[in-house]
This record gives C-alpha cells, structure tokens and sequence, in this order.
C-alpha cells in the first residue's frame, strides 16, 4: 500500500467553469475515495416564490440554469398549471417540445465540446461548439434569447413561430445532421479518443440503479429510465423511444448523447411535420389554490423534479426543485473509486455536472 | 484510418471561411425579436407603475408624483414581462444592447411639461438623462 495523500480539486479548476470541490484521496497515481462538497454558489431562488408573483417567478426560474433554462422554465409552469388545473393549447405543447428539444441539442453539443477539451481534443471540441451555434441562432431567431429563452408562461407560451420559420428549422437541423455524423464518427471511432474514454469509470447497472443515477449516466449503464416516457409535451405523439446503452464506461454515455442528439432532430423534424394551429396560451387569472402538484421532467442532463404547492394566493407557499446533478453526484463519486488521477476532470465531466442548478 | 478521423473536417475548415464574424469589422446582426434592452415612449406613459410592481428583479421605478420612470439596467433581465403588461404600449423591446458599462448606470425618463403640449411627436430621447448610481 502506497502513502495515501489528499489532492483538493476545485472549486476553480480549468475543466470546470462552476465550483464544485472535490477531496480526493490518492494512493500513488490511483483514487481511493472522493469527497464532494458544494455549496459555493446557493442563491436562494426557491425561497423567493414566497415572494414573487407566480406569473413572474418563471423568469427566476428559469435563472437556476443557464442551458437547461428552457427545461426549468417548463418544469416550473408544468407545476404550477398543474396545482391550478389549467389545460394548455396543443400548439403551445407542440412548441415547447421544439424548444426542449433543441435545447436538448445545445446542451449536449456543449457537454461534447467540454469533453473533446477535457482529454485535450481542442479542434474537435472548436467544431462541436460551431454547430452548436446554429441552435444559437435558431433559439435568438425564435425566442430573442440565445441562452434564456424567457417564451414559457403559465398557460402556454408567449411567442409563436411561424410557418416559414419552422420550416427553415426543420431544414437546418437536418443539414446539421451530415456535419454532426463527421463529428460523431470522431468521438465514437477515433482511436486516441476510444483510448481516454473506453472502460473508464465503469457504473453498473444494478450501482446506477442504487445511487440513482438519472438521465444519460443511468440509460449508459442499461436502465431504462427517461422521464419524456412520462407524457409531459407531444412525446407519446412522437413515437419517442429512449436511447440507452449497456457499457456503463464513459464511453457509453458518451455515445448515449450523441446518439440523443440525432434523435433530438428526428423528434424535431416530426413535431414540425405534425405541429396543429391554434392559440398558442389560454388566459390564466387568479390565486394559485391551495394545492399542490409534482412534475418530473427530462431535462438534457437527466431527470428534474418540481414540487408545487399553493396558498390561496398570487404566492406559492413552496417550490422545490431537484435536478440531476444533484441525483448524479453519489455516482459520479463511485465511478472515481479506482479511477486514475489524469482521468479525474473527464469523469467528473461525464456527468454533465451543473453546479448552478444543483445549488439553485 | 481511425487515428486521424477528424482530419477530413479539419482540411475542409482550413479552406473555408472562418465560422465566426470579425466583430467588430463587420457588426453582428441582430434579429427582431432580440431581447437587447427595454425602452420606454415616455410622452404616452401613465405612471401607473405596472411594470415596477410586476417587474421581477425590481429593476423598474415610476415616480408618479415626479413623472420620472427609472430603469436600472443592471438589474434588469430582459424578460419583457413589463412590455407585455404596460396598459398603454409605450414600453418596448429594442434589439440593441446597452453598451457596456464599468458602474450601474439607471437611466431616469421623465415627462415633458403637461403645458404648453408639443404639437410635433416628439421622441422621448430629448428628456433622457443618464446618470450613474
């Protein structure tokens, strides 16, 4: 047994924009244990629903993340409609899966170019974020936000989108299909690539299963666990299917996302096909009832969970908001027991870690 | 081969030209329903302070007594909530950004004198005043 020393990892460390920190006990170049800690960044948004209308909080809301901002902002009017009873419009459910969806695209383009720069692929992670800018463009086109999207409201959404703009949508998704392929080709057959990521931090099954692990690290360790399966949005109408592997390495959840991403755009292309006309929101006036209701929703780094309750006023008496990071943290810590210390920062990164939602 | 997959990609960029603008040479466009900042038509503006009552972070004042209506732009996050509840539309969305600032600028638009009215529509850029918090 080698001399066992404590190396600490963050809270600011060049892989990771957000704090998180991390103890970890080494034993010559090989992780014994690791001890998370966060809690740099708590802002107190729950807390403030007791103070903010329920029409404005999904503006602070959607604040708690700067790339699942659109999921938070669904999550959030999801629960409250549901604790009021208010029945959307089917056009306005038809959007917000357009949008969730490429949010889901953006998130994962963006998860892939961290993890290219993670085992110090810079030009491939330069190309990731590239085509990641079209989402970009398609988000600030429709929404006039590139990152905060500000469309969802409690009874629908605010902005529509018109026909000849949902066709250029479609046709710019799918021609962002050949280039992704190319990229995908990378990741998934490149040798030095398939060296950093095949039968690293290997998560079984039944371990992802007992940590509840949610979203992409869950589905590449062979659960079949995807909150869209629920109902939320048009996905039943979709004919949506989850994507899972069975590895349970890092290359296996590297592979999961890619493999959403072009799923992303086939459910795109079809909500486009198949979107209804009609109101885009119903008018929704009134106290929140005292009552109360949970949304799980599937956001792009796993499963978010929102509990709502109202108090007979403009106020909501609580709102609770669990997202996947969260769940994802006991582990992310399992799959560094052993691990090499070079391999730290990517296995903390194929979790998709975002501290600002965790910490809200 | 499978070492060098990425190779094709790289070729083909080194040819084309480059993804981004050379800002500042040539300006980005920016879209129509961009959210840059909020502007208000104070000539048509009520008082009623609507928008700073449902304004989420506060970021918006309206003195009824003085007619002055302040925006702190550092505060505010560009939602439009004000735009879409002010009763008389004289609150909009520019697509422009504010130009950056290295101290909290709040801008103050107060009304023109009731009397005597102009007779031409004046723009409210006359009575704007910039000062810094």
């Amino acid at each position: 047994m080698g001399k066992r020393t404590i190396i600490p990892f963050g809270p600011q460390h060049p892989v990771l924009p957000e704090p998180v920190h991390l103890d970890l006990v080494i034993e010559d170049e090989t992780v014994v244990e690791a001890i998370p800690s966060i809690g740099f960044i708590h802002r107190g948004l729950e807390k403030l629903v007791e103070k903010k209308e329920y029409t404005e909080m999904v503006y602070v809301i959607e604040r708690i993340c700067g790339i699942c901002s659109f999921g938070h902002g669904w999550g959030y009017c999801l629960s409250v409609e549901g604790v009021m009873g208010v029945e959307i419009p089917e056009r306005a459910n038809y959007l917000r899966t357009i949008w969730h969806e490429l949010s889901r695209m953006h998130s994962h383009l963006l998860w892939l170019g961290l993890l290219a720069d993670g085992f110090g692929f810079e030009s491939l992670f330069m190309h990731c974020w590239r085509i990641r800018e079209k989402v970009l463009d398609i988000f600030e086109k429709t929404t006039g936000g590139r990152v905060i999207f500000s469309v969802c409201k409690v009874g629908g959404v605010r902005k529509d989108i018109d026909e000849a703009t949902l066709k250029e949508i479609s046709s710019v998704v799918d021609g962002m299909k050949k280039e992704l392929k190319e990229l995908a080709d990378v990741f998934l057959e490149d040798y030095s690539v398939k060296n950093r990521l095949c039968g690293v931090g290997y998560l079984s099954k039944e371990d992802a299963a007992e940590l509840a692990a949610v979203g992409p690290m869950a589905r590449a360790s062979g659960l079949k666990q995807d909150m869209r399966l629920l109902g939320h949005g048009v996905y039943d109408k979709l004919g949506f299917e989850p994507c899972i592997e069975t590895a349970g390495d890092s290359y296996a959840r590297c592979k999961v996302r890619i493999r959403e991403v072009f799923q992303s755009i086939d459910l795109i292309i079809k909500a486009i096909e198949m979107i209804p006309d009609g109101d885009i929101s119903v008018p929704v006036k009134g106290n929140v009832p005292a009552n109360e209701c949970v949304v799980r929703l599937e956001q792009p780094r796993g499963e978010a969970f929102y509990y709502a309750k109202g108090a007979d006023s403009k106020f909501l008496e609580r709102m609770r908001v669990r997202t996947p990071t969260n769940q994802n943290i006991p582990a992310m810590v399992k799959t560094l027991q052993g691990c090499d210390l070079a391999d730290v920062p990517m296995l903390i990164l194929t979790i998709d870690p975002c501290i600002s939602c965790t910490e809200r | 081969m499978a070492a060098f997959k990425i190779g094709k990609v790289v070729l083909r960029s080194l040819f084309k030209k480059p993804a981004t603008l050379m800002y500042p040479v040539v300006p980005r466009k920016w879209e129509e329903r961009t959210r840059g900042h909020i502007d208000i038509n104070i000539n048509d503006c009520i008082f009623c302070g609507i928008c700073a009552r449902k304004c989420p972070t506060n970021a918006i004042t309206v003195d009824r007594n003085k007619k002055s209506w302040t925006i702190e732009r550092m505060q505010c996050i560009q939602c439009t909530h004000c735009v879409d509840l002010c009763p008389k539309h004289c609150l909009s969305n520019e697509n422009t950004y504010t130009t950056p600032e290295v101290e909290k600028v709040v801008d103050l638009h107060v009304a023109p004198p009731e009397e005597p009215k102009p007779a031409s529509d004046d723009t409210n850029k006359d009575s704007v005043e910039k000062k810094n918090a």
